[in-house]
């Protein structure tokens, strides 16, 4: 090995480099871009998901675009996304600003605040699911009127149970980003607020959420791109019941595929997933604005 | 120089994750010895089915048979997939009906009816309604087997006896008896309505009740706007009426038939009645106490409604199991599959449990050990159901096409949650049945 002449370095460098990302490319290619590919050939035929696939041409578009179920499903997805934004950011941007400071009591609430990012969504959903049951959940154990609501079996209260747990199991996950941010803000720029005579509330709107921009919009575009996938927890929960009160697009798309046995217009709608969600990442990265690059602390 | 070098490296990292890929693939038929088969879990009917494999596994060192076993709701999602892609089990579980006649059509089922010509003693052994569904264009293409099940109309001796009324002769009994039994706090019906097949074992009724057998089967035919038939309108009306009468218990539309908390309502005095499989009586007697032995537990055939035209013997429900073997499937699995037909399936331990259970095995000539069974009554009561009706429709979620009972599914659960009108769900249900 040492006996071999050497090339310089910056050249060895450059050519390993395109290399090491060939495993992640490769695994991208084998499980996105063949699958991808496949949805969209197979949105433009007739399929069961047994016998033979069938090309139909416009078809199964046809029949998408056509049924009321589409609109309807993708007001669900915009809600669930919407309103579960505006739950999770302010909460998640307190907690994370609470959890940033450096006393003990801070940081062992902030692992207890963690455990629900441990468990899995189905068990999640399944152990909700048992907690609101109306006749022997929670409520009514406990015999508390309020408590026992008919939780899953009203349109509204679905939906709003959805949110919650969604809300419940996420919120730690983006309160540890914005508890990373927040860490980042230049203790200088605290001292000089401080100076000027500035109290903690007027701190916080002054300096601390503007500098937390970037890292709102990164946990925003998690969130909202998250939330167009949101399958398992609403599948447990509600399967997109009562009626269609919380059927997502996702749920749509698994129904009309595994469920009715037609994979042609099921691969349809996973193809406008595909092009809501993509379209939603450029959208925020938009937002983010042209000087994504440029710097937000010291000197900025 | 480059480029070759660049495609070896290509091939080279591409190599091991094709392979993981086939690997992946590999767990179906043919996966070392033996045939596999798919079946349902709850207690106490996996007990019997997985009783029935042992028994048979036993007897059969050299050709075994390995079992999985699935949830009812997930297993119906499994098992198309499964087949879809493959990789289905050599024993394929099911209800027969639309679902065998997909598989029929893709080719995916075997023929099994020079098998049953040839082993004619088979099919003289058990309940001649039972090779309906198991019959595809004159050909039989599944064995039918365990039990026949009606759907019954239950309920609460102790509540009935509390509130101080009788069970409902009729229709308009029934409507009577809603606001008795909402005045003591008690739901007058239990329905797990998540699990949506629930709901439609009233549509099931309705139909029959109010406008006969033709109704339905007009529909099955692909007659065009069969679900506007007035009788069928009638029918979707009732059972909104019910709904709207509070007829059924606070928060069913999130309750899933799978936890069996429909039934737990039952047997812990919370509601009054339920419209269930005959598969019910079982799991009562296991999870209710002493519910099912005290004689606690009344049942009864759905009542006719008044000025209806069917018949109130009908019935309607799963005139049997089904097991067919897949076509993909090796030689030699196959064989197995149908020596486990032709000696492992409805043998007396595997009939007498059933019948322990609460349960009517399909078998003929089984009246003696019903009679002497502690479940005697029900028995008797399922076996009369299901021998004198005149007519046993099949459960409709199975009778139909996948994608049609999912549409009928659908609507069934809004048309529960009053969220759309009967007309509207006629509109809906014409479009997807109509030929």
């Amino acid at each position: 090995m040492t006996n071999l002449t050497r090339p310089s370095p910056r050249r060895e460098r450059r050519s390993i480099l395109p290399w090491l990302a060939a495993p992640a490319l490769v695994v991208f290619v084998a499980f996105a871009v063949v699958p991808l590919v496949g949805v969209f050939v197979l949105s433009f035929t007739t399929w069961d998901g047994i016998g033979a696939i069938h090309p139909s041409g416009l078809d199964s578009w046809r029949a998408v675009l056509t049924d009321p179920g589409l609109p309807r499903a993708l007001w669900v997805t915009f809600l669930v996304m919407a309103v579960s934004w505006a739950v999770q950011t302010p909460l998640s941007v307190l907690l994370g600003t609470f959890m940033a400071g450096r006393q003990r009591y801070r940081a062992v609430l902030g692992v207890v605040y963690f455990i629900p990012l441990m468990l899995s969504s189905a068990a999640i959903a399944i152990a909700y699911k048992a907690l609101l049951d109306p006749n022997f959940g929670l409520g009514a154990g406990l015999k508390i009127p309020l408590l026992s609501q008919d939780w899953l079996g009203r349109p509204g209260l679905a939906f709003g149970v959805v949110v919650f747990v969604v809300s419940w199991q996420f919120i730690p996950f983006h309160s540890l980003i914005y508890q990373g941010g927040v860490q980042q803000i230049p203790k200088s720029l605290y001292e000089a607020a401080q100076l000027d005579g500035a109290g903690r509330i007027r701190q916080f709107f002054g300096i601390t959420l503007p500098q937390l921009k970037y890292t709102i919009i990164t946990s925003s575009t998690l969130m909202v791109v998250g939330s167009l996938t949101f399958f398992d927890l609403i599948y447990v929960l509600t399967e997109g019941g009562p009626g269609d009160a919380t059927r997502v697009l996702a749920l749509d798309m698994y129904k009309r595929g595994f469920q009715a046995s037609l994979m042609g217009p099921a691969s349809a709608i996973a193809v406008i997933l595909v092009l809501v969600g993509l379209a939603l990442a450029l959208l925020l990265r938009r937002l983010g604005g042209r000087d994504a690059g440029a710097s937000q602390l010291e000197g900025a | 120089m480059a480029l070759s070098r660049r495609t070896l490296l290509g091939l080279a990292a591409g190599v091991p994750v094709s392979a993981a890929l086939a690997a992946c693939g590999s767990s179906g038929p043919g996966g070392g010895g033996g045939a596999t088969y798919w079946y349902l879990n709850g207690q106490p009917q996996e007990g019997v089915r997985a009783g029935a494999v042992d028994a048979f596994n036993k007897a059969h060192p050299k050709g075994k048979i390995k079992d999985t076993t699935f949830q009812n709701d997930a297993y119906k999602t499994k098992i198309k997939t499964a087949i879809g892609a493959g990789q289905a089990p050599t024993i394929i579980w099911g209800w027969g009906g639309g679902t065998l006649r997909t598989y029929v059509e893709a080719g995916q089922v075997e023929d099994l009816t020079s098998w049953f010509g040839e082993h004619s003693e088979i099919k003289n052994g058990l309940f001649p309604s039972s090779f309906g569904a198991a019959t595809v264009d004159g050909k039989i293409y599944a064995m039918p087997c365990e039990v026949v099940q009606p759907i019954i109309l239950y309920y609460n001796k102790r509540v009935f006896d509390q509130v101080g009324v009788k069970p409902p002769q009729s229709w308009d009994d029934v409507m009577a008896l809603v606001p008795r039994f909402n005045a003591k706090g008690i739901a007058p019906f239990s329905l797990g309505g998540q699990s949506r097949w629930t709901n439609m074992m009233w549509l099931e009724f309705l139909f029959d009740r109010i406008g006969g057998p033709e109704v339905f089967q007009a529909i099955m035919e692909g007659e065009k706007d069969a679900w506007s038939h007035p009788d069928a309108i009638a029918a979707l009306t009732k059972v909104q009426e019910l709904v709207k009468a509070d007829g059924f218990v606070k928060g069913f539309s999130s309750i899933t038939a799978d936890s069996n908390a429909d039934q737990a309502l039952l047997y812990r005095g919370k509601a009054a009645m339920m419209l269930h499989g005959a598969w019910s009586y079982g799991i009562q007697q296991a999870d209710g106490g002493d519910f099912v032995s005290s004689g606690s537990l009344g049942y009864m055939n759905f009542p006719p409604v008044d000025g209806g035209k069917g018949d109130p013997g009908n019935t309607v429900g799963n005139p049997a199991q089904y097991l067919s073997i897949s076509s993909k499937a090796g030689a030699e699995e196959k064989k197995i599959a149908k020596e486990f037909f032709a000696t492992g399936v409805l043998q007396d331990e595997e009939s007498k449990k059933w019948i322990d259970n609460g349960s009517v095995p399909i078998r003929l000539g089984t009246e003696k050990l019903l009679a002497a069974s502690k479940n005697a009554d029900f028995l008797q009561f399922t076996y009369d159901v299901a021998s004198k009706a005149k007519v046993f429709g099949q459960s409709w979620d199975q009778a139909l096409s996948p994608a049609a009972a999912e549409t009928l599914l659908d609507n069934i659960a809004k048309l529960f949650q009053l969220g759309i009108s009967p007309q509207q769900f006629a509109t809906k249900l014409n479009a997807a049945t109509a030929k």
